[in-house]
């Protein structure tokens, strides 16, 4: 059984955790920014590249939010059934937004809906958002942090297509979905894919598909192809950072997938923008922690 | 050989620049988003800021009050400014702005206003917050602090204050628009040849 301090202690781990990601962004997206900044020679996207990476430089610096849309919290934990504080992770999760909400600070970004109200704490009904998934019978937890912009959570979009329309239909869903909001949401994307059966099998998926590190692939070797042909196409289509035409549109795209009905084939697409601020933890059964996601970091 | 803008701003000034080009802004920059456009076109009301020959903002700022009437920028990233694109094109008629600086482009109501006023849209990049914070110099006044920080007139003074990306122009160019053109172009035949290649139902 963990103790009121335990939870206390993982609290304060947890709200720190989530004011650092608004300040820095994770070692795998810096990596990849770094290398497409290379690729573009134009005088426009140079100067886009140059402008993001000086103001990484100096939210690192001044110790402020990069961008000022620190987004609506969202966690997603993959915890055994016996770790110690699964059945306080809600409030624990939940007083750690309030925290950093405090400390880094956050922008106030829940409004109560029907009420239209903001609670300017960033926590409210089912704010922040969770997704449980209980993955083994050990006492250990890792749990994926993410903070939803307005702008980059604009272009989601699901839908069901009838198997007709084939995995075609997906790539041709994923291409207006990019050419559309996705120009406004701060590319390089890294754009989620599911494929499953319904919307929100499908849309869940895609929204767990950026929280994967760029440059993993889906185990499956086709859907790893796709991934590979959609990153590529993507690209040709040239968006440049910002959408003011360029080398390359994304980060980097990711597929999951589940087994579905015949029927039908449910597709869901998320991006996450140049600024995409995702970060992984994992506790032990000890409640020791360890960052995943951003090198070098003491909490 | 970034060129740079002083306000006031002149016909002249606006006349030299084509979508693309890249620019600075140096004097005084307001911020004004949806409330502050509702409020001017639709209800009809006095803006408290001369804008003639000046240049706004589409954002909703980090303020910090540091007491006795002085404030700093923490934080101040542009807004996507097609949500404005309803009221912009009244926006500059009324007003006499020069330069619209937001995220993403605008439509084309706003490109008739910006041709027949003489006025530009310009983009700054999106999630630089803090690079465009460090470039406001001072936060000389505020207006219409009613509405909420988000939403009130900052009137900043900034050096530099950019890069800013020139999306329309004063003579039809729309920069964005065209972007958006090339890429549905380019889609059709890149969505056939992945298509080819992903026949995995037979
Ligand atoms: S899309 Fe991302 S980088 Fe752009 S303004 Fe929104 S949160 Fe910031």
């Amino acid at each position: 059984m963990a103790t009121d301090r335990e939870a206390q202690e993982m609290t304060g781990t947890m709200a720190r955790f989530t004011a650092l990601l608004a300040k820095r962004l994770p070692d795998d997206v810096l990596t990849q920014l770094g290398r497409l900044r290379k690729v573009e020679d134009g005088p426009l996207p140079r100067i886009v590249y140059d402008t993001m990476f000086k103001n990484l430089e100096l939210a690192a610096e001044l110790d402020r939010p990069c961008c000022q849309d620190t987004g609506a919290l969202q966690f997603f934990v993959r915890a055994g059934a016996r770790f110690p504080l699964l059945g306080r992770l809600r409030s624990i999760l939940t007083e750690a937004v309030r925290e950093a909400t405090r400390t880094a600070p956050l922008r106030h970004n829940a409004v109560e809906t029907f009420e239209e109200r903001n609670t300017g704490t960033n926590t409210g009904t089912n704010l922040p958002w969770i997704d449980w998934e209980i993955v083994s019978d050990d006492a250990t937890a890792e749990i994926d942090v993410y903070m939803a912009g307005g702008g980059c959570t604009l272009p989601g979009s699901a839908k069901v297509l009838m198997p007709g329309e084939g995995y075609e239909g997906v790539v041709q869903f994923v291409f207006d979905v990019v050419t559309s909001y996705g120009v406004n949401a701060c590319p390089p994307l890294l754009v989620g894919v599911g494929i499953s059966t319904s919307v929100e099998t499908a849309a869940l998926l895609s929204k767990r598909a950026i929280q994967r590190r760029i440059g993993t692939h889906h185990p499956n070797p086709k859907a790893a192809e796709l991934e590979r042909l959609l990153e590529d196409g993507l690209n040709a289509l040239g968006l440049g950072p910002q959408g003011l035409s360029g080398k390359a549109s994304v980060m980097g795209v990711h597929v999951e997938s589940t087994a579905r009905h015949p029927s039908v084939i449910g597709v869901g697409v998320s991006t996450g923008c140049w600024a995409h601020r995702r970060g992984t933890i994992r506790f032990d059964g000890s409640l020791r922690h360890q960052v995943l996601t951003h090198h070098g970091v003491t909490l | 050989m970034s060129k740079v803008l002083k306000t006031p701003i002149s016909d002249a000034g606006v006349e030299q620049l084509t979508a693309g080009d890249i620019v600075f802004l140096d004097g005084s920059l307001v911020t004004c988003r949806d409330v502050g456009h509702r409020r001017l076109v639709e209800r009809g009301m006095e803006l408290p800021v001369d804008l003639r020959g000046g240049a706004i903002l589409h954002a909703g700022p980090i303020v910090a009050d540091r007491g006795g009437g002085r404030f700093e920028m923490v934080s101040v990233g542009p807004t996507t400014s097609m949500r404005m694109e309803k009221f912009e094109k009244d926006f500059i008629a009324r007003t006499g702005v020069k330069l619209i600086v937001g995220k993403g482009g605008m439509g084309p109501e706003t490109v008739e206003g910006c041709r027949r006023h003489k006025a530009i849209h310009a983009i700054f990049p999106g999630g630089c917050a803090v690079v465009a914070a460090r470039q406001v110099e001072e936060i000389e006044r505020v207006e219409w602090r009613d509405l909420g920080m988000p939403e009130a007139l900052w009137v900043s003074r900034v050096s530099r204050f950019g890069p800013l990306i020139v999306s329309i122009d004063a003579k039809g160019n729309n920069l964005v628009d065209s972007n958006k053109a090339l890429f549905n172009a380019r889609k059709a035949a890149i969505v056939e040849e992945i298509s080819r290649q992903v026949r995995f139902i037979r």
